[in-house]
């Protein structure tokens, strides 16, 4: 296997997530982006990690899902503040602090 | 090798479809199926790559609990089960011209930079070289995180509590 298919993969990927998190209005669907993204990060630590045959690539996949987990958490919570307050989650009228 | 690769082609092409599926759909609890899917393609990547025990880890962290939590969140958040007219920014061009450009310049560097470098064959890891590898030389991020992951898990009960 070539290395370079794993990590155009993970390009393909990362940039899919990008265009969610910028085109979706509704709060969950910019979370559901943000995991794309981590994923396509993960992949690359494994693939560096197997190519120069070196652990810490894993282990630190490992830290990158530990903490999106996290992020997931505390991102809902958020959320769902806004959505207590305002009764949407139309992240365009979340503009507040807006010049 | 052969079958390495036909299985990674597959499995990259349900991904990428998946993943268009999610940025793309009009139903919440669709897209948050279809991560489903990309998220255990991920998990078969991992495989691929000889990396056990992240892949087991995948499966267990983000299919059994993260999506489940998002899944939460569409229903605290009275989504409507069927399609949403209202999901979408107004302007997507701009989003996908971005992504495009990105995606470009990317591909360009990676070819560039890593046309024939191939994988080592026989590169399996097992859970018990990671947790050797964490508990001895990654012990002090290793600790961070789990400090990290007490954190959030305080924060985000005081941020969605109820006054």
């Amino acid at each position: 296997m070539l290395l370079v298919q794993f990590l155009l993969l993970s390009s393909v990927l990362f940039c899919i997530g990008i265009y969610g998190v910028l085109a979706r209005k509704n709060g969950v669907m910019v979370l559901m982006s943000i995991e794309l993204i981590l994923n396509a990060v993960n992949i690359n630590f494994v693939a560096f990690g197997t190519m120069t045959n070196n652990i810490a690539g894993e282990v630190f996949a490992l830290f990158v899902i530990a903490i999106a987990a996290a992020e997931v958490g505390v991102g809902l919570a958020i959320i769902l503040l806004i959505f207590r307050n305002r009764n949407s989650i139309d992240l365009s009228s979340v503009d507040s602090l807006k010049g | 090798m052969v079958a390495q690769n036909v299985f990674f082609g597959i499995i990259a092409f349900v991904m990428i479809c998946s993943a268009f599926k999610v940025v793309t759909t009009k139903n919440v609890i669709h897209a948050a199926l279809w991560l489903v899917v990309v998220l255990a393609g991920v998990a078969g990547q991992f495989l691929l790559l000889g990396a056990e025990f992240v892949g087991v880890t995948q499966i267990l962290v983000y299919i059994g609990a993260v999506v489940v939590l998002l899944l939460f969140g569409v229903m605290l958040t009275k989504a409507s089960l069927g399609e949403e007219a209202d999901l979408n920014m107004p302007n997507r061009v701009l989003p996908a011209v971005i992504a495009a450009l990105m995606f470009g310049v990317m591909t360009y560097a990676l070819i560039d930079t890593f046309r024939d470098t191939e994988l080592p064959r026989e590169s399996v890891t097992n859970a018990a070289m990671v947790s050797d590898s964490i508990f001895a030389d990654y012990i002090v991020p290793f600790e961070a995180v789990s400090v990290l992951l007490l954190a959030a898990l305080i924060g985000a009960v005081v941020v969605a509590r109820k006054e």
